[in-house]
């Protein structure tokens, strides 16, 4: 019989990746609804300061497994290993958070435990003794409620930011800690993996930029940008771009937000013809006033703008450069 | 060197998006379509290495009637040949495992070194055919690959980790490669390209030939309901015509939110 929830707490180096907190939040609520019990498992090499900041948190256990191939994250090491321990604990749910290392590897473990992985949920609620997970398709655009069948354990990944990591309940009294026995040795780890690395050390550093004009495909070429540049002068903000701006070297890959860009947080951010989907928007949204401009009225960046102007942004911005200057020649 | 590309028809990038009658999927009428956007950009990696090392690019593609378009548009760019699923029992494949059975059972017999997907398609993003179509067929594999160097019976790929780092990882072939966007620069067929494109072969396959039922393309997953995302943060909307939006947005800027 399968049952409780297990949830996969991720670490490189030995440090902890926040959004597993966040996951556990989603986790800590399934179990909740459901009376399940919920335990997380840590995977690598020297884990222990890990398991312990997570055994603080409130759950009935906390399993490590420390083997000398899960060291360094290769896909095959971490499916082969993740396979033991889903198999040997068989949850009813597996909880993960929706980062680049689960993208590579939990796809192929659901596929190997032959079971249905709901990918980048930014929710879920129970209905009876089921539980329904919501996900966004088209980019964000549109929410669904997707509802498994089968036989559990049933996968489910959490999109980043969808929980809250400081809502994570703490523990009274620690939950145990106990290491899992697997069999590492008949494992072939197919890929080597050579050190991580950055590009060339970004020219400018837009993290503490105060105002930011952020320019998206909306622009539809190359010679428009410049409308939105000098909307950039008139301000004195920086410009920055979503990143199929940069994939186009309309404008360089350093200008560029997201969860592989920068990460800002500006007094002012605008953000012109940019539909606001999660990858940008991680980068963005602890910008203090988020002003929007779209001609779409349902494009996801709304949901996080401050104002919003809904219309063609070769009329609006234009009008807005021409407005700005006019009030700072007034001084 | 020979390459399959796995290639997703999906709706157009400025599509308005409405919610279908059954209120399970879009409304697809009026909808246009087009290669789903990381799909494009494996196809072109395709054709780049082809060009350098020789070989044979082959394009898969499940879906309807429609989805022969962008097969064709495949074809004119320069892929050699094509494999279309096309059976009602392949669209009833709606989740990602169903949808990489599919793949799987038509690639089965097909002998190649790579094999690219987009890293997540534009419409489901499940962001998951690929890796369950790699498990399924063995192979060992990379996710949101920026670069492609073949080597001997190898292939050394720079995959994008977060905020700004990568990490080079070199796989025996054959591999499944999930491509991410921009890792090139995209080509448009020329009319050459679209002549040729007529004489090339598009096999069509259905779930039979497949040795596939549609039990066996059965999904674990179903969407129960689509509607459109509640907001959770209230926007001000700024009305009137651009110059009068404009004057009321820097006021509320400098006197309301002070940020300017
Ligand atoms: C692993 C991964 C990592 C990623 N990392 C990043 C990242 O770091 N940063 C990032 O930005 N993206 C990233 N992305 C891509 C992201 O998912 C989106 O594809 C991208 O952000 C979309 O950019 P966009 O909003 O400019 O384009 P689109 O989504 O095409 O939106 C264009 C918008 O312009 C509007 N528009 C069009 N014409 C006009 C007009 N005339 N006037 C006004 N509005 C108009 C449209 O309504 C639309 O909303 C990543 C994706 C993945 C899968
Ligand atoms: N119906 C399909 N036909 C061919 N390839 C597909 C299909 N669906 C998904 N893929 C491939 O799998 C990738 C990932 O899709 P997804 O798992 O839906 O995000 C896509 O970018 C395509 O390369």
């Amino acid at each position: 019989m399968s049952q409780g929830i297990l949830l996969f707490i991720e670490q490189r180096d030995g440090v902890l990746n926040r959004t597993s907190f966040e996951a556990m939040v989603a986790a800590q609520g399934i179990a909740s609804a459901t009376g399940e019990k919920l335990s997380a498992v840590v995977f690598g090499k020297s884990i222990a300061p890990v398991a312990s900041e997570v055994a603080a948190k409130r759950l009935e256990a906390v399993y490590t497994v420390e083997d000398d191939k899960l060291a360094e994250y290769t896909s095959d090491g971490y499916v082969a290993a993740s396979k033991q321990v889903v198999e040997k604990l068989a949850p009813r749910f597996v909880v993960l958070s929706h980062t680049y290392q689960v993208r590579d590897f939990a796809p192929k473990l659901a596929a190997a435990l032959g079971k249905t992985f709901v990918t980048d949920c930014v929710g879920f609620r129970v209905d009876g003794s089921d539980v329904v997970f919501t996900r966004q398709i088209f980019q964000g655009k549109i929410n669904t409620d997707v509802r498994v069948t089968g036989v559990p354990p049933f996968l489910a990944s959490f999109q980043a930011g969808s929980y809250r990591a400081d809502k994570a309940e703490a523990a009274e009294t620690p939950a145990p800690i106990t290491p899992l026995e697997i069999s590492m040795a008949d494992v072939q780890i197919r890929a080597q993996a050579e050190p991580k690395f950055q590009e060339a050390k970004q020219a400018v550093d837009l993290s503490q930029a105060p105002l930011i004009v952020a320019v998206g495909r909306g622009i539809k070429s190359q010679e428009n940008i410049e409308i939105v540049q000098k909307l950039a002068e008139a301000l004195g903000a920086e410009i920055a771009a979503s990143r199929p701006i940069c994939d186009n070297e309309w404008l360089p890959m350093d200008r560029q937000i997201g969860s592989s860009g920068q990460t800002v947080s500006p007094k002012l951010y605008i953000a012109v013809g940019i539909s606001g989907a999660i990858q940008h928007v991680v980068g963005m949204k602890n910008a203090q006033t988020i002003v929007a401009i779209n001609k779409d009225a349902e494009a996801p960046i709304f949901d996080i703008a401050d104002y919003g102007i809904v219309g063609d942004l070769f009329e609006i911005v234009p009008a807005l450069t021409a407005e700005i200057k006019k009030v700072k020649s007034e001084g | 060197m020979n390459i399959v590309v796995c290639l997703k028809q999906v709706p157009k990038k400025d599509s308005i998006l409405r919610i279908g009658p059954d209120q399970k999927w879009i409304d697809e009428r009026d909808i246009s379509y087009e290669m789903s956007e990381a799909d494009a950009y494996a196809l072109e990696e395709a054709l780049r290495q082809k060009e350098k090392h020789g070989g044979e690019v082959i394009v898969i593609s499940a879906g309807p009637e429609r989805v022969r378009q962008s097969i064709k548009e495949a074809l004119a760019k320069g892929a050699d040949r094509a494999i279309h699923l096309h059976d009602p029992i392949f669209d009833t494949a709606t989740d990602a495992a169903a949808i990489a059975r599919s793949l799987a059972a038509a690639l089965k017999d097909e002998k190649c070194d790579l094999i690219l997907t987009g890293l997540q398609s534009d419409d489901y993003g499940f962001a998951q055919v690929g890796l369950i179509l790699a498990e399924q067929l063995g192979l060992p594999s990379a996710t949101i690959v920026m670069e492609v160097q073949p080597e001997e019976g190898a292939v050394r790929v720079k995959r994008e980790l977060e905020s700004g780092w990568f990490q080079w990882v070199r796989l025996p072939m054959p591999a499944l490669l999930t491509i991410q966007s921009g890792i090139n620069q995209l080509r448009y067929a020329t009319l050459k390209g679209i002549m040729a494109a007529k004489k090339k072969e598009i096999r069509e396959v259905k779930a039979a030939d497949a040795g596939l039922t549609a039990d066996d393309l059965k999904p674990a997953q179903v969407i129960e309901r689509a509607y459109l995302p509640e907001k959770t943060k209230r926007t001000e909307f700024i009305e009137g015509k651009p110059a009068d939006a404009a004057a009321k947005l820097v006021e509320k800027l400098r006197f309301d939110a002070r940020v300017i």
